[in-house]
């Protein structure tokens, strides 16, 4: 009988309270020192023939007989309210089937009730007002210049240290803070300890809006088959948009599917149905046609979601000895327009370093300005940006070394909460990344700024500290086709992790099957429930769910094969494909021998995620180390190499995590030195609409990037001993390379990203 | 954001080989090279990633070189071989360089994939043993925001140096 327990669950950065059913025992953890065949190899990807092939289908690539396209009118104000809309000329035009705005669509509430689908009131450049659909993109697009809108200016504001301001614009009648006051959380007695302090460090550290832009920008392709809605979307998670869906549109659930096998990216942006849904689903339905809308790459730019700005002040206190005494933290995360949960900017402050006396403030504020979405690792990329810069200035100041300070500093259970961590090997990854860049070679900060002369070479690190536990719920099924090939089949998505390949290792590893010999299908709401595919919690939930699912379905086989082979099921093995008598090898048949001997008859099973340990927290952890050249005459900061290594617990695949790390750190990158998303205050418009004016990382800046794992199982956190990869590798790189940039030049650029200008700024020299 | 009116109706007729097949359509004068291949032809292996050639998706050959797809327009393409991401399959076997993408993991959500492999194709082709800067600079326009860059030049790496060649 599954029963109700009541749970705290970390989700991107975030603790809360949830209810979580308990079904029945969960399988026992595999152990550190397990022997396997599949998994823990590098298995390249199941799907890879279709993606390379070109034949892998995304949302983007669905035109179905009598598709007609949607193209969205957007606000061009940052803040202004519609007097009046005229859509005849529009409707009129060649092509054009449908004009959909406020004036002819229900007030479907939207941004948890902040707005609606069409809201009179916009609040950004890029707010939808209007959705017309033709037969073609460019008819579409065309018909947009003929709606004519009377827009009445409203005041907006775009900083948000503006936006706290008294007397500032409001963007909702609520206030410009979300939750009308800032979050706080304190330890200790901040000041008392930093009158203990020997050193004291202050830094103050920006970082930029930095965009998403997946390859695949986002879109739907919706369609009505009778009174159930079918809607391709480019989707991180399709039971999430199948249930906010259904509310817009008031239908049952059992009304709708969400279908996304294949998906272009999201890295965050993609965690909810955007409005673009709702409408192709509306238009859908008032034209008996399907219907697709997918976003132009500058719409992307605009009203897509972006990692938000920052304004941080970190003081960091500590003893002579490197014993930290205190850390007062006060973030500001600018949100956008719409934004139902804030930016979790203190978890590391409160929570890397052992320290007596933490005190934290982080305000989200609302502005007029494209609304924030969750971006790998949200929060924690910005607010490592300002501790491990601020720990490696106060190393510096000691004359310590950072790695030593750090290990002099290391919290061997969680502060914040209370309780310990379920495993914790950082000291591991710190001393395998060290190693590999050779830090011993890392000489120290120049005492003075170096203004001239030849480039300088300089190292720097930062760790890392992330969730990625991953919990319930989440199911699988297994079944047993006649020929002994397996199916599985999971309502997850693989948003280009590698989801697919890792969990089909573990279904091939649990059955002794080859990975061929495993199809399993993903990307579709009647598959068995599974969460969002964020905050690096997919492997770690899905996983164990497969693996019990497999697992039955094993049982199952040794149960069939015991009665053919007329001994108990404890007597009888499988391995390799074959079950047989134990001691007695020759005494058995292939898994397909016996299935295909028991026809349609279907050996099948059924798994779900059991609860996460109690009374314990699961993190990720890491370090990276960073080696660059910088040349004090331009500014120009080049980095050469970049050391990873994490503790992410077993690793399913090498290949793959490899490749996470690769891309992390990648986009780490990109955010310390060139990406920068740039609104204009005075007219709210976005400076960057697409590729042209936005510095995404090309193959020809990258460096060297070593990508190094820990690899050791967690002992409790789940069944298979895994947590996720996905965000930790992006959250220490922007620090690392500042740190190396410091020790290269004796000063320090704490405002992201680190551009030739401000390193010639900070050295004193002309723009 | 919308592109010029332009007077519709008028129609262009348009010959083009894709894949080896010869093509005869009819097509609008603003009708993109992509758009043709993606939604007339079906071929949507092609990729739209920006629309304004600075990401490298809709990379394709024409002639054998490598051109971005969503600016050429299907009327220049009148008279001229196109080859696609489908056509590098022969009898469901992929090519040597889809097969080093596979084997180094040089994709993780696949969608700038084709463009990659037709822009090394083509350097590939009039170059079989490039160098790795060669390698970088024929794929410096085609954004991968996954970041599988590194894994990206190995596979090429791997065919640039394989004795045979690239056929």
């Amino acid at each position: 009988m599954p029963r109700i327990i009541k749970q705290r669950v970390e989700f991107e950065g975030r603790v809360e309270e949830r209810n979580v059913v308990i079904e029945g025992d969960d399988l026992p953890v595999w152990p550190a020192g397990e022997r396997f065949q599949v998994i823990g190899t590098p298995v390249t990807r199941v799907d890879g023939a279709q993606r390379a092939g070109g034949t892998a289908r995304y949302t983007a690539d669905l035109y179905p007989a009598g598709v007609l396209h949607g193209a969205i009118l957007r606000s061009p104000h940052p803040h202004a309210r519609i007097r009046a809309l005229r859509t005849s000329r529009a409707e009129q035009a060649p092509g054009v089937r449908l004009v959909l705005s406020h004036r002819n669509t229900d007030a479907i509430p939207w941004y948890n009730g902040m707005s609606r689908i069409f809201d009179t009131e916009l609040r950004y450049v890029g707010d939808e007002v209007a959705l017309v659909v033709a037969d073609d993109a460019a008819a579409a697009r065309d018909a947009l210049d003929l709606i004519e809108v009377e827009y009445e200016p409203l005041p907006h504001v775009i900083d948000p240290l503006e936006a706290i301001r008294p007397g500032a614009p409001q963007v909702h009648p609520q206030g410009n803070v979300l939750g009308g006051a800032p979050e706080r959380y304190a330890r200790g007695d901040v000041e008392q300890g930093f009158l203990a302090a020997d050193a004291i460090v202050e830094l103050d550290v920006t970082t930029p809006d930095v965009l998403h832009h997946s390859m695949e920008t986002h879109g739907s392709v919706a369609w009505w088959e009778g009174d159930t809605l079918v809607i391709w979307d480019s989707t991180q998670h399709i039971f999430g948009v199948r249930r906010q869906v259904a509310a817009a549109l008031r239908i049952p659930l059992d009304r709708v599917r969400v279908l996304s096998p294949f998906m272009g990216g999201g890295f965050g942006g993609k965690n909810n149905a955007g409005k673009h849904t709702v409408l192709a689903a509306l238009a859908s339905r008032r034209l008996g046609r399907p219907v697709r809308i997918v976003f132009t790459r500058a719409e992307e730019s605009q009203a897509a979601g972006k990692r938000p700005r920052s304004v941080q002040r970190i003081r960091v206190g500590a003893r002579s000895d490197g014993t930290l005494v205190a850390i007062d933290y006060w973030g500001v995360s600018s949100i956008g327009a719409y934004r139902a949960i804030g930016t979790p900017l203190a978890g590391p402050a409160t929570e890397l370093y052992a320290c007596p006396n933490v005190r934290a403030e982080t305000l989200n504020v609302f502005t007029h300005t494209g609304p924030a979405a969750a971006f790998r690792a949200p929060g924690y990329v910005e607010g490592t940006c300002a501790l491990e810069c601020a720990i490696e200035a106060l190393a510096d100041q000691l004359e310590i070394d950072p790695l030593e300070l750090r290990l002099r500093n290391y919290a061997e259970a969680d502060q914040v909460l209370g309780r310990p961590y379920s495993s914790k090997f950082l000291r591991e990854a710190y001393a395998m990344g060290a190693r590999a860049i050779g830090w011993e070679r890392r000489a120290l900060t120049p005492r003075s700024p170096v203004r001239d002369g030849p480039p300088r070479r300089g190292l720097g690190m930062a760790t890392q500290l992330w969730g990625g536990s991953g919990s319930a719920p989440a199911y699988a099924e297994v079944r047993l086709n006649p020929d002994g090939t397996a199916e599985v089949r999971i309502g997850t998505q693989d948003i280009g992790t590698g989801t697919k390949t890792a969990l089909t290792q573990i279904a091939a590893e649990v059955l002794t099957l080859p990975v061929g010999k495993v199809t399993l299908s993903l990307g579709d709401t009647d598959f068995p429930y599974s969460p969002l595919s964020a905050g690096s919690q997919t492997l770690a939930s899905c996983g164990p769910a497969v693996r019990m699912a497999a697992d039955e379905a094993r049982r199952h086989l040794i149960d069939a094969a015991a009665s053919l082979l007329e001994v108990a099921p404890e007597d009888v093995r499988l391995e390799g494909g074959r079950l047989f008598v134990a001691g007695v090898p020759e005494r058995g048949l292939a898994i397909a021998e016996l299935t295909g001997q028991i026809g349609n008859f279907t050996i099948a099973g059924r798994g779900f995620r059991g609860p996460n340990p109690d009374g314990v927290t699961i993190r990720t952890w890491g370090a990276q180390f960073a080696e660059v050249e910088v040349d004090p005459e331009t500014g120009e900061v080049s980095v050469l190499r970049i050391v990873a290594c994490h503790d992410v617990g077993r690793v399913i695949n090498p290949l793959q995590y490899q490749s996470q790390i690769h891309g992390g750190v990648i986009q780490g990158l990109g955010m310390a030195l060139r990406e920068e998303h740039v609104t204009d205050p005075e007219t709210g418009a976005v400076l960057d609409l697409g590729f042209d004016a936005y510095a995404v990382p090309r193959i020809t800046g990258i460096p060297e990037i070593v990508a190094l794992a820990v690899d050791k199982p967690d002992p409790i956190a789940n069944n298979l001993g895994v947590k996720g990869v996905g965000e930790p590798p992006i959250i220490p790189t922007p620090a690392a390379i500042a740190n190396a940039v410091a020790n290269a030049l004796g000063v320090r650029v704490t405002s992201f990203p680190i551009t030739p200008a401000k390193v010639r700024a900070e050295l004193g020299r002309r723009a | 954001m919308s592109t010029p009116s332009a007077p519709s109706g008028s129609l262009h007729a348009v010959r083009v080989t894709v894949n080896g097949r010869p093509e005869a359509l009819r097509v609008p004068a603003r009708r993109t090279l992509l758009q043709v291949l993606r939604e007339d032809l079906h071929l949507t292996g092609t990729k739209e990633g920006c629309g304004v050639g600075t990401c490298g998706a809709c990379t394709v050959l024409v002639d054998g070189r490598a051109m971005l797809s969503c600016l050429v327009l299907a009327v220049q393409a009148d008279g001229r071989t196109v080859e696609t991401i489908e056509g590098l399959s022969r009898d469901g076997a992929l090519d040597p360089l889809q097969q080093a993408f596979i084997a180094h993991d040089a994709l993780q959500c696949g969608f700038c994939t084709p463009g990659q492999v037709m822009a090394l194709r083509a350097l590939l082709r009039a170059t079989p043993h490039p160098s790795l800067d060669e390698i970088r600079r024929a794929v410096e326009g085609n954004v991968c925001r996954c970041g599988a860059y590194p894994r990206i030049q190995q596979a090429a790496l791997e065919v640039a140096r394989a004795a045979e060649g690239y056929r």
